[in-house]
């Protein structure tokens, strides 16, 4: 099952269906829970973390859905791909013999075990959809509570190795294509508004202000003191408010700049599909000019479904995976060309 | 304006961080503010680092006037309290209790707030509500017992006693 996983030319993120679809490429809902019999996996031994997965295993052994796999099973450049489809953190393929992942066949379900906490729970969605994802996390917290002692306080709520994490434990995720905001000059000053208001705004791919592709992602920083649904309110509305901001921005340059934003776009078309070497970082830019295009009605041609996978196929461990082993730079950059390429003779 | 900090270069950073409605301001020149960054938790450089920044507070708020502190070591994970200043972090549950003085106040810092409000486990949080009633039963005992009050004593140590079975029963008998 994982496996498939892993191949499949597809993410939860790169779905393209969903509240406004267009703008927000996918939520994500993620719990920190650690177990209260054994040391969290900092402190942890091999055989204590050996005693939490098998904890888990058994938890999840009979169930349909959700099944666990030790990441020492999974090949290194898959372990990557995991990475680039979001079902794990670039942390979670450090000292694999530990570590865990739980998911289900969709990938919308992904437990992390022994990541820095015992558990994180995530559920993932296209689109802009906090609500059902908090219930569906909740479900699984709660069944997963039905066999374990959760390390839990009544001042500090679920303790988790930092204490940025601790209280509800709780992170919730917006992943946003903003480039309406970064073309107006608008992003920067945002962005640093939004960490005033308890929000943290990082690049997808890069820092700041520049990520590559124009991707970039919103959560929570407190996690404390606030219950879940108001955790969940405040980030949904923030979200709505950057939505709307960057629908602003985009009929400003459609206003005030169509024919360059149609050449922008129509350019970046060319070069995909005609490239043979091409970089991770130039792709980038260039599917986010085209995504651009696309939602702005400009290009025609493409659906938005391709579009966000072609930000997934460009990835170095994906490319990899793909090509069916390791690849230099130079092999990379051919080989995503040429995947590109593919992807885009479709249409 | 001068800056808060050095009292001497211009202020020419000024900060204003709004967290659960508590709003803090800070002027600064631009050598101090990059000084200040961790103190003060404001995310402005790139960076920034939590360890650091959380290690920083506890040597400047607490503790580190006591002896010996460096070698206290937790009987669960085996973590040194300078290994937790150093990384910021705790290596289990019992960690808590062991190093989590001053906590409040950088929790206060990250947070904004020292009290979860969200979620309470139904199995934890059944322990708890446990473990509470049965600490009120004990305290009640022992103001009996100072009162000569030994009927209502009597009374309390035999709920005492089914709470205490009770536990075993349900808990095995561990430490809530």
């Amino acid at each position: 099952m994982i496996r498939k996983l892993i191949e499949e030319p597809h993410s939860i993120w790169t779905e393209g269906e969903g509240q406004y679809s267009e703008i927000v490429l996918s939520s994500r809902v993620r719990l920190a829970r650690n177990l209260a019999q054994f040391p969290f996996p900092l402190m942890q031994t091999e055989a204590s973390a050996n005693a939490v997965l098998e904890r888990l295993d058994k938890v999840f052994a009979n169930s349909k859905e959700l099944k666990l796999y030790r990441m020492s099973e999974i090949p290194e450049l898959e372990r990557q791909a995991l990475v680039e489809k979001h079902l794990i953190s670039p942390e979670h393929v450090q000292k694999p013999e530990n570590k865990g992942i739980i998911v289900n066949r969709e990938g919308s379900i992904s437990i992390m075990v022994n990541e820095e906490d015992h558990l994180r729970i995530q559920c993932f969605a296209s689109g802009l959809e906090l609500e059902t994802l908090l219930a569906q996390a909740d479900k699984i917290d709660d069944e997963i509570e039905k066999e374990v002692n959760y390390a839990y306080d009544e001042q500090y709520g679920y303790l988790t190795c930092c204490p940025t994490n601790l209280g509800t434990g709780m992170r919730v995720s917006v992943m946003m294509h903003l480039p309406g905001l970064v073309l107006t000059n608008q992003a920067g000053v945002i962005f640093s508004q939004l960490s005033k208001l308890g929000i943290a705004v990082r690049g997808l791919f890069g820092e700041g202000t520049d990520a590559h592709g124009n991707l970039f992602q919103i959560s929570n920083q407190i996690t404390l003191g606030q219950d879940e649904k108001e955790i969940i309110e405040n980030i949904s509305s923030v979200a709505k408010k950057l939505v709307s901001q960057e629908q602003a921005a985009r009929n400003y340059l459609l206003n005030n700049a169509g024919p360059q934003v149609e050449d922008k776009a129509r350019r970046a078309y060319g070069i995909l599909t005609n490239a043979k070497l091409i970089s991770s970082q130039e792709a980038l830019g260039l599917i986010s000019d085209l995504r651009l295009g696309k939602a702005l009605g400009v290009i025609n041609e493409l659906d938005l479904k391709t579009i966000n996978e072609l930000y997934l196929l460009c990835q170095p461990g994906y490319l990899q995976v793909l090509a069916k082993g390791h690849l230099d730079p130079q092999a990379r950059d051919i080989k995503r060309a040429e995947i590109i390429k593919e992807k885009l003779a479709k249409f | 304006m001068f800056c808060e900090e050095c009292e001497k270069r211009p202020a020419n950073v000024h900060i204003t961080k709004i967290v659960n409605g508590h709003k803090v301001e800070k002027h600064l020149c631009e050598q101090c503010a990059k000084k200040q960054q961790d103190v003060v938790g404001f995310t402005l450089f790139p960076d920034f680092s939590f360890a650091n920044f959380f290690s920083s507070m506890l040597d400047m708020d607490h503790i580190s006037s006591r002896n010996n502190i460096n070698q206290v070591k937790c009987d669960k994970c085996s973590m040194t309290y300078s290994q937790f200043a150093k990384l910021g972090r705790f290596g289990c549950d019992r960690c808590y209790d062991l190093f989590g003085n001053g906590l409040e106040q950088i929790l206060k810092r990250i947070h904004g707030n020292v009290q979860h409000t969200g979620k309470i486990p139904k199995r934890a949080g059944k322990a708890i509500r446990f473990k509470n009633e049965l600490e009120r039963y004990k305290m009640e005992l022992q103001k009996a017992v100072l009162n000569e009050e030994y009927e209502k004593a009597a009374e309390l140590r035999d709920k005492i006693k089914e709470l205490e079975k009770r536990k075993n029963n349900e808990w095995g008998g561990q430490n809530l």
